[in-house]
């Protein structure tokens, strides 16, 4: 089989690296062990590529051992490749390839162990997006989670790295057990493991076990997309991790929690649930409009831009659910251009950051006012990144956004478009505030508010007043280009729609995995999009998000008096359950399973 | 009885889940809310083995090839169990670590005294 032999490369070159790295740890310099990861990163990187283009035409199984299933009944564990997950690792390996370039010269001292993490945390973010099996799944999960706890707190003689650390890991700690339930109860039912077979097994048939199996999956998978009401350790997280370590875990870790939800249900579950599928389309999408509508007006109300970013990724987890929600092809691929595109900008509003920390030492917008106002190169691509987030056309994130609302539109929900126009107001409008207090100077910042920033522990990762090295600078303008270039490859919607098609057909999959079976990749149909009615109204939206922007630096924003005083309580209200006390998170995600699963219970029955 | 014992494991798994969760959200010190977490991770221990067990069976090691159609409870989920003993160890590990250079930090376990995430 073509390819065949590749498929193992994206896990086993970055752990093998990694191991060799950790093993000659002290003959090692910093210069050696950043060529050596960069290298095995290109490497998963190249191979993940190669891997998509081949599956292209024929999906790949790859058996460990050679254990292949005999008479439909899997004991080995397989890698299941088709398009999606392939450009997943590849999106991956390039996210981890921008964070060590960032990296480069970002620490003042830093050990080759955090290079051994890196790696580990890339090998076990592609596992994840190419495994069959769904034990396997939930190692590869614990593994990137436990190589993201590390380095989320790798600043161990920071008290807040370490809190936002704990809290991290306890609750995805806990949604780990969730998943592991799940896959019992699910082995418990089907005596299976392979998700083929598990999918096979099941049949049409949905009771209460298969219900509470797919609660306790979904929810431990939604607690790393971190989907209300499972979102509040993002932001300790993102806040306290070194700044390439974030680009990361918004880039694309908080994404394959979802991944794992949409591989799950459409070949696990779907079977099942199908007689359903509308009653959960409606649980999903208000779980997914809320997510967004409550990241974004939390984002707005931030001034630390670390937090303000991942409130915005939390904005934007809530879009891609409903992106998944509609249950629809079209809206499937939407949902995989959207995730390359918005992972792209974030990475590069992340690394941006950075560079402010960086340099100035803190990144409080208000006592960065006007300070970044020499920093031409920065100014520009944190604008640039910031119209791709409003989702102007030509960015990745437009062709998603405009795929899943014309998805929408054809079941009849319309309003979907509302939502993902106030989610885009508020978060890039809290991005373009940013950009015109920090990069430009522009607006007035009073004495109390400053202030304020005292509460606001700035965590030192370097020292202040460096240069400005060209490689960061580098990697955030490679991250924006190749957003604006996911908008521009023609006949890529085609090809999104070609693998979305793919990854929903069960029973193709199933035949694939169990059965041997070849079977060729079913073109989608063409479909003509009303291009020029999305392309304005995307357009219209930039320039609202931008003008919101604004008026919040102009003198007419309304601080104190009668029309601040709503959002002024409700932005307190909101901020004070993100109380930093990781007994809340879990008590909001306890609360969160149960409701999951007396909504589901109540809706199918 | 038979039926009594075929559910009480389950409940077992169960209480120990909820138990775990009540510890972890009520805790005031990080170790014992990480020790909370282990109660809530062997939950589900007691879930696998309580899934892979069959009344009469014995237990799956075989000196010779095995007699067909010799009962034996699910060698599988042991399988799984152990894979999930090691890698909970880990993290377990990793979060006692962080706990302790908190301490070291900070003089205190305790999240109500940590103020530094607010909002």
């Amino acid at each position: 089989m073509n390819g065949y032999y590749l498929v193992p490369l994206p896990v086993v070159v970055p752990l093998s690296a990694a191991a060799i790295l950790a093993a000659l740890n002290k003959f090692v310099g910093r210069r050696l062990a950043d060529i050596f990861a960069i290298a095995a990163t290109l490497t998963a990187g190249a191979v993940s590529l190669e891997l998509a283009s081949i599956s292209r035409v024929q999906p790949l199984v790859y058996w460990f051992g050679g254990w292949t299933p005999r008479a439909g009944v899997s004991l080995g564990i397989s890698f299941a490749i088709d398009p999606i997950s392939a450009c997943f690792a590849a999106l991956v390996s390039l996210m981890v390839l921008a964070a060590l370039i960032f990296s480069l010269r970002y620490f003042e001292s830093i050990g080759t162990l955090y290079h051994v993490l890196m790696l580990v945390f890339l090998g076990a973010m592609c596992g994840f997006c190419l495994t069959g099996d769904l034990f396997n799944m939930f190692v590869f999960f614990e593994m990137m989670s436990a190589s993201a706890f590390s380095l989320c707190g790798y600043k161990i003689e920071e008290p807040e790295s370490l809190q936002g650390s704990l809290n991290f890991a306890i609750t995805n700690t806990i949604g780990a057990f969730l998943v592991l339930s799940g896959i019992a109860l699910l082995y418990g039912r089907t005596g299976a493991l392979n998700m083929a077979q598990i999918g096979r097994a099941l049949g049409q048939h949905a009771d209460g076990l298969v219900v509470t199996a797919f609660v306790f999956i979904m929810a431990g998978f939604f607690i790393k997309a971190a989907v209300f009401p499972f979102h509040f350790w993002l932001a300790d997280a993102h806040a306290v991790a070194p700044t390439p370590v974030c680009v990361l875990f918004s880039g694309v870790m908080v994404e394959l929690g979802l991944y794992a939800v949409v591989r799950v249900y459409w070949v696990v579950m779907d079977g099942a649930f199908a007689p359903y599928r509308s009653e959960l389309r409606a649980m999903l999408l208000v779980v997914g409009t809320i997510t967004a509508l409550l990241g974004g007006i939390i984002c707005f109300g931030q001034r630390h831009i670390k937090r303000l970013l991942a409130f915005s990724t939390v904005s934007h987890m809530g879009l891609m659910v409903i992106g998944f929600a509609l249950l629809k092809p079209e809206a499937l691929a939407g949902l995989a251009l959207y995730v390359i595109g918005h992972g792209l900008i974030k990475g590069a509003l992340f690394i941006l950051a950075g560079i402010l920390l960086h340099r100035l030492g803190t990144v409080d917008e208000i006592e960065l006012h006007g300070h970044a106002t020499d920093m031409p190169i920065s100014t520009t691509i944190f604008l640039i990144a910031g119209l791709g987030l409003a989702g102007l056309p030509p960015f990745g994130t437009f062709l998603g956004e405009s795929q899943i609302e014309h998805s929408a539109e054809a079941l009849g929900l319309g309003w979907i478009s509302i939502v993902f126009y106030l989610a885009a107001i508020l978060t890039a409008g809290a991005v373009f505030r940013v950009w015109a207090h920090v990069y430009r100077g522009w607006g007035k910042v009073g004495a109390a508010e400053k202030k304020g920033a005292k509460k606001i522990h700035d965590l030192r990762e370097t020292r202040r007043g460096h240069p400005r090295p060209f490689e960061m600078h580098f990697a955030a303008a490679v991250l924006v280009a190749l957003a604006i270039a996911v908008g521009m490859i023609p006949g890529l919607e085609h090809e999104a729609d070609t693998a979305a098609l793919l990854m929903q057909d069960r029973a193709g999959y199933q035949a694939r995995v169990l059965d041997h079976a070849w079977l060729p990749v079913i073109e989608a149909k063409e479909t003509p999009r009303s291009e020029v009615a999305s392309l304005a109204r995307s357009t219209v939206v930039t320039v609202l998000a931008f003008a919101f922007g604004m008026f919040a630096i102009s003198r007419y924003w309304p601080k104190k008096g009668f029309f601040s005083r709503p959002f002024v309580l409700v932005v307190a209200t909101l901020r004070k359950a993100h109380s930093g006390h990781v007994g809340d998170y879990v008590a909001f995600l306890t609360f969160g399973v149960a409701a999951f699963g007396i909504v589901l219970a109540i809706l199918i029955r | 009885m038979m039926h009594f014992l075929s559910f009480f494991p389950y409940a077992v798994a169960a209480w120990l889940f909820v138990m775990g969760l009540y510890g972890v959200v009520t805790s005031r010190n990080f170790v014992h809310l990480i020790m909370c977490l282990a109660v809530l991770q062997s939950s589900t221990y007691v879930l696998l083995l309580s899934i892979g067990y069959r009344w009469g069976a014995v237990a799956p090691v075989f000196a010779g090839p095995p007699v067909v159609g010799t009962p034996a409870v699910d060698p599988v989920v042991q399988a799984l169990m152990l894979t999930d003993i090691v890698v909970e160890a880990t993290v377990v590990a990793l979060l006692l670590a962080l706990a302790v250079q908190l301490h070291k930090n900070t003089r205190t376990l305790n999240p109500d005294e940590l103020e530094a995430l607010e909002g």
